[in-house]
């Protein structure tokens, strides 16, 4: 189990130089560095820059290094110093300004992570099991509608919905008056208030496809002979089905965190947009637009890594589960 | 009378002693498919006696196996019983299975506390993420009262009956942990673990080498008289049937065609479909032996030193482990020769079938072709000597499903190797592929259909058809039949018999069966973990090996005789 | 002993027919194509779904003819107006009803405290309108000049917006038509050049193997590792705003695939390998096919099939990740039509409050597509492969 674990984790470092490469090649991507578009925002209120002045700051951002050499010393000053860059639109350290973020996005993912589990494995197996009834058939359509619906459209839905019926607005996590506020019940169940719509509205796609591949492989484990040997000992059906093929069929379901959390951190980042909550993707989209590049480059950089982490921990969970894979 | 005893199979007993502890008239079962009903089992009697083996004998898609599960109401939902009754006798009194949801208390208490079930596929029988133990445990909480800790006990205690060495340690290990046998006792001891006074054992051993299945049967064997339970054994194997069973009935397409004791069924079978079933079996082991051919001149193929490893470098590209998947075989095909080559499931025959034709590429040594164009060195060839030589040595395959583009027409297929050599017109390619068809008894009208129109034993022809396209000197067949039910097994083996004589071919015929090789071959070599221990001439190495092993192999294969069963008293090897 | 022989010789097994089965005979000889097309025309809803797919396209190809009006022509008389409905009869002063296709004209209200315009639909004024009616003028695919549409307001000059208007009054259901050709493309051609992307790659990664292999590999667990939307962001955020709408549109297509082939190239690979172990392609290969012809004459015929369900199953995904760019501003921009484009009208929530068609329509037809699209592959590839059991 250790070794399995030591290796898993071995496996990841190439993934994760490879991510860091992705990230930098997005941070230089603009034409021209971010002290161009410093002196153009200067220029545009009317600053100028001492020539000087300028060539220190190009020397220290080491501007005019190889590629390579800029790339090595920007990972070590996030891997060694925990240094992400400066954000020149907010005046501040990149890494001053993500944590807070990167948590909310974590948090929310998270929640849509068990709303997914929790929603859809009592209907996957209920499809399974009574396929082609009634309650299977509008699982299955709505398991496709849900599919069909691109976040931010089902986002701008509910919000439109909620607006005109209730005539409040959903945007945000938490209401104006708990903002910032030190953390009580009342801050908790403000949060949990705003926290369905997003949650509801990332999770919907998970939910549909997880149901979808539960029903799947559930069908299959349900006509394998190990269920009528579990049958034939005398089993109450509802036993041998969860003791069985449901215990069988969970595999996939665990190893989904693999695929469904990427899913979901997108989906985080747009709906976030959307619904205006203080997760990374707001911030995200407007560093990538006014080309603030190193903190861009670094949410980048810390959701591929979030995704690594999640597909580690998932196949840790498989490994605890099953036993095949704990002993190859 | 034979009419009578299928009607009434309990009075043709009078002298029994007792009475049946389970039994089951007219029973009639359909299933529902999409576009029709499919009665697939019609009209079926039979009793089963304490202490005594029934054998349900049948080929694929008799009902053979539907029935035993009907009994245990463990059928499918598509399938529905029409009709009939499956009485369970017991000190309380008679209890009618037939009239119990498939899902109630009683049937319940019944599944593996009065009646055990063993299926074929131990792997997938057992479930893979839980120890072997915890299974059986389950089964004993649920029938007999017992504390958790004392049916951990009793699990250890079955373990042992069913010959599982070190059982305390086993018990906590997964499936996959265990070889095909040792899971296979395991199931047993499953099964017997709340003392049923009924074993239902569908197609046991089917899966298993024969040497493994001998112990099984042993141990089932033992068991049986121990306990004094009555078994339902389904099985295809007539052999299996005359080493064990009392009473047979066989069974085709769901209807019991006849039924009696086993020495009634085997010397004096009345329904033609028996006597057809039993001459396909019993014709191969007393067939007249073909006389071998003269061993002039060259002889055709020449392995030496044949050898393959399988095994994982690190990443500093040093071996960490190697198997030797064939060892060091050598052996030498003469013409006109039928070479067979026999083993037990990873003996290594399959891989050395394939590194003869360089499907799988050759570790070490040599093979020595003498084609028409003198002696030349097959594992020095490239590209167009090489399709040369393996237009000349041909390969059948075991699976008639998957060996044949599913995508392609019969001709296609047949004319594939025609068209890759080239030179011949449209005109001329029919009339080679109708000449085809009709050399291995196909009609014409096969040519322009698709595979999937064709059943196993069709297949099979159209495969050989293929292999005789390039007129070909060798034909290596890998267990070419043994996908195939027993009546087809021995018409195909009779084609290829024919095909030799007409067209001067010669054969490897890789199986795992030994009265296949027995019959078809002139010479036998004996492979076991890659090496072959022994080679000779194919009815002294059947009925008189020198080897230890080769004595344990045959002796452990059933003897289509209930007159001289000798399966059960074999020969043992230790290796 | 006498009666066993005169027991009737049965030839098969039982069976009751429920209903006319296909003919035996004729399944023998049906190809691989005809017995997908039957699996494929008995899920009728893959066929609903693929019918509406084909509607979509065609829709797309002649946008110009079926577009009441040009998609940029602003009214500005007529901002934010609602929906009109089509009525079929008009009742004279005499009372009689005519058969008259007519639409209602609009009156304006300004609200005196916002000093907003709204406009509410006139009952009394009548638009009549017809087919092949003369309007704006156009050139169909850049080619004919023409002015026929399929229908609008028999007076050009009159309003007709059967879905309403947007901030600056052009015609929403012109706007979706055009709309849908920019989307519909995107995905088509998007998962063409995924398919080459992936094909060109996994040839490389095939033909050349070890180095370049392990690195194409990595390349795609990489790539599939990283959350789509934040990199589709970055890269798209990278286009510069002083290109022409037509390399935007290409280079967002470009995006868009870049990140998409690896599904494909993955599937495909996947099942290449497991095809390329089959034992009838050992069986072509002793029969002396060389390595082309193994692949085209025996790998690929299986394969196409469940190709085409793969990429009909990667369209929606890249229509909607062109949807979802534009909609945040950094993929297609006006005066581009496309259906994210359409969208980003609706970012504001009090926008759609006033002008929820702005909403409705667009996202309607994104999701209308999007679930085609998936009930079509999934029929395909349940079609895909008539052999399986």
């Amino acid at each position: 189990m250790w070794g399995y674990f030591l290796k898993r984790i071995l496996l990841m470092v190439p993934t994760m130089f490879g991510i860091s490469v992705i990230s930098f090649f997005i941070i230089q991507l603009p034409p021209g560095d971010y002290l161009t578009s410093l002196l153009a925002s200067m220029a545009d209120s009317g600053q100028t820059v001492d020539p000087a002045e300028l060539a220190r700051m190009r020397a220290t951002y080491g501007l005019d290094d190889p590629m390579a050499l800029q790339y090595f010393k920007w990972i070590s000053g996030i891997v060694l110093r925990g240094d992400f860059g400066y954000s020149f639109e907010w005046g501040r350290p990149v890494s001053e300004l993500i944590w807070d973020r990167m948590g909310a996005t974590l948090s929310v993912s998270m929640a849509a992570l068990v709303f997914v589990w929790a929603v859809s494995l009592p209907i996957g197996i209920y499809s399974a099991v009574r396929r082609h009834s009634i309650g299977d058939h509008v699982a299955t359509f709505f398991g496709f509608l849900g599919l069909a619906i691109p976040n931010f459209i089902l986002a701008l839905t509910l919000m439109y919905i909620s607006y005109k019926y209730f005539g409040q607005s959903v945007g945000g996590l938490f209401s104006p008056e708990y903002v910032g506020a030190d953390w009580s019940w009342g801050r908790v169940w403000d949060l949990m208030k705003h926290l369905w719509i997003p949650v509801i509205v990332i999770g919907t796609s998970g939910t549909a496809a997880l149901i979808r591949i539960l029903r799947a492989n559930l069908t299959d484990e349900l006509s394998k002979p190990y269920v009528v040997t579990a049958r034939a000992k005398g089993l109450s059906e509802y036993k041998v089905i969860m003791r069985y093929p449901v215990r069988i069929a969970l595999n996939p379901f665990v190893s989904a965190i693999g695929w469904v959390l990427p899913q979901l951190i997108s989906g985080v980042t747009i709906t976030a947009i959307v619904l205006n909550l203080p997760t990374a993707g707001p911030l995200l989209l407007r560093a990538l637009v006014s080309q603030d590049m190193y903190l861009a480059g670094s949410f980048i950089l810390l959701m591929g890594v979030l995704t690594l982490i999640g597909m580690l921990v998932s196949d840790l969970l498989l490994a605890l589960l099953d036993p095949r894979i704990r002993f190859t | 009378m034979t009419q009578l005893e299928m009607a009434q199979p309990e009075m043709t007993q009078p002298d029994r002693a007792q009475e049946p502890v389970l039994t089951v008239r007219n029973l009639s079962l359909d299933f529902h498919l999409r576009t029709h009903i499919l009665h697939a089992v019609r009209e079926v009697s039979f009793d089963l006696y304490p202490g005594k083996t029934l054998c349900l004998v049948g080929e694929s898609g008799s009902g053979k196996s539907v029935t035993a599960r009907a009994l245990l109401r463990l059928i499918d939902a598509q399938a529905k019983v029409s009709g009939g009754e499956i009485t369970l006798h017991g000190p309380k009194g008679p209890l009618h299975l037939h009239a119990l949801a498939s899902n109630s208390r009683e049937i319940r208490a019944v599944r593996g506390g009065r009646i055990g079930l063993i299926f074929q596929e131990p792997m997938s029988s057992l479930s893979p993420v839980r120890t072997i133990g915890t299974q059986i445990v389950e089964a004993l909480l649920l029938h007999r009262k017992m504390t958790k800790a004392e049916a951990k006990a009793e699990t250890v205690n079955l373990l042992r009956q069913v010959e599982i060495a070190q059982p305390e340690h086993m018990a906590d290990r997964y499936t996959f942990e265990f070889s095909g046998g040792m899971r296979q006792r395991a199931m047993i001891a499953m099964a017997l673990a709340c003392d049923p006074d009924i074993l239902i054992a569908d197609e046991p051993t089917t899966a298993l080498d024969v040497t493994t299945q001998a112990e099984i049967m042993d141990l089932i064997a033992r068991l049986q008289a121990e306990r004094g339970m009555a078994m339902l054994m389904i099985t295809h194997d007539l052999g299996l049937v005359a080493e064990v069973a009392d009473h047979v009935a066989v069974m085709r397409w769901g209807k019991i065609v006849e039924q009696g004791p086993v020495d009634d069924i085997f010397h004096s079978a009345q329904h033609p479909y028996t006597k057809a079933l039993l001459a396909a079996t019993v014709r191969l082991d007393t067939a007249v032996k073909r006389i071998a051919p003269n061993r002039a001149g060259q002889p055709l193929l020449q392995a030496r030193g044949l050898t393959k490893g399988f095994g994982a470098t690190n990443w500093r590209g040093k071996k960490t482990y190697e198997i030797k998947a064939v060892d060091d075989v050598s052996l030498d095909l003469w013409p006109g020769e039928n070479l067979g080559i026999v083993g037990e499931s990873g003996s290594g025959k399959t891989t050395l079938g394939r590194m003869l034709l360089r499907i799988v590429e050759p570790s070490e040594g040599s093979i020595l072709w003498h084609g028409d164009e003198g002696a030349e060195e097959v594992t020095q060839m490239q590209r167009p000597d090489l399709a040369r030589y393996r237009s000349a040595v041909r390969l059948v395959f075991q699976d008639p499903f998957a060996s044949l583009n599913p995508r392609m027409t019969v001709k296609q297929v047949i004319a594939d190797p025609l068209v890759v050599a080239g030179g011949m017109s449209d005109a001329a390619l029919d009339t080679r592929v109708a000449e085809l068809l009709e050399l291995v008894g196909l009609e014409q009208s096969a040519m322009e259909r698709y595979p999937h129109a064709f059943s196993g034993g069709q297949r099979q022809r159209i495969s050989i058809a293929r292999a005789l396209a390039l007129n070909p000197r060798v034909i290596i067949a890998d267990e070419a039949t043994s996908a195939l039910d027993v009546s087809i097994r021995a018409q195909v083996l009779d084609l290829l018999l024919d095909l030799q004589k007409r067209l001067d071919l010669s054969f490897i015929f890789i199986a795992h069966d030994i009265s296949v090789v027995r019959y078809f071959c002139d010479r036998v070599a004996v492979m076991h973990q890659g090496r072959i221990v022994e080679t000779g001439p194919a009815e002294q190495v059947c009925t008189a090996p020198a080897e230890p092993y080769t004595q344990s192999l045959i002796s452990a294969v059933p003897n289509p005789d209930p007159r001289d069963r000798r399966m059960l008293h074999r020969t043992r090897f230790n290796a | 002993m006498e009666k066993a022989s005169q027991i009737p010789e049965e030839t098969g097994p039982a069976i009751s027919p429920l209903r006319p089965g296909e003919d035996a005979s004729k399944i023998a000889v049906s190809g691989q194509w005809t017995l997908i097309r039957q699996k494929f025309l008995a899920n009728k809803v893959a066929v609903f779904a693929g019918i509406i797919v084909i509607l979509f396209y065609l829709v797309g190809l002649f946008a110009e003819f079926l577009a009441p009006t040009s998609p940029t022509l602003a009214q500005p008389r007529f901002t934010y107006a609602p929906p009109q409905s089509i009525d079929f009869f008009v009742t004279d002063e005499s009372g009689e009803r005519h058969w008259q296709p007519h639409v209602k004209g609009y009156t304006m209200t300004v609200n005196q405290e916002s000093l907003r315009r709204s406009f509410v639909i006139d009952e009394t004024a009548v638009i009549p309108i017809g087919f092949f009616v003369e309007g704006t003028p156009y050139r169909l695919w850049g080619l004919f000049e023409m002015n026929t549409h399929l229908i609008g307001p028999l007076d050009a000059s009159k309003p007709m917006n059967l879905l309403g208007t947007d901030s600056l009054g052009r015609d929403l259901m012109s706007r979706l038509i055009y709309g849908t050709r920019v989307s519909m493309s995107i995905g088509l051609i998007g998962v063409i050049s995924s398919l080459f992307i992936g094909v060109v790659l996994g040839a490389l990664s095939g033909y050349y193997g070890g180095w370049t292999d392990i690195v194409i590999q990595r390349l795609i667990e990489v790539t599939s590792a990283m959350p789509t939307i934040p990199l589709w962001l970055g890269l798209a955020a990278a286009v510069p705003i002083t290109w022409s709408p037509l390399t935007v549109y290409f280079m967002v297509t470009l995006i868009v695939s870049l990140l998409a082939w690896t599904s494909l190239a993955r599937e495909v690979r996947g099942r290449f390998l497991a095809l390329r172990d089959e034992d009838f392609v050992t069986a072509a290969r002793l029969d002396g096919s060389g390595q082309a012809r193994v692949i085209f004459r025996h790998i690929l015929p299986s394969l196409t099939s469940h190709i085409l369900a793969v990429v009909t199953l990667a369209i929606p995904t890249m229509i909607v990740a062109e949807t979802a760019l534009s909609f945040l501003g950094i993929g297609l921009k006006s005066p581009v039509v496309s259906w994210g484009v359409l969208l980003q009208d609706a970012q504001n929530i009090r926008t759609v409050a006033t002008a929820p068609w702005l909403l409705v329509w667009p996202a309607g037809a994104v999701v209308l597509t999007v679930l085609s699209f998936n009930f079509l592959g999934d029929g395909m590839r349940d079609a895909a492969d008539p052999y399986a059991t």
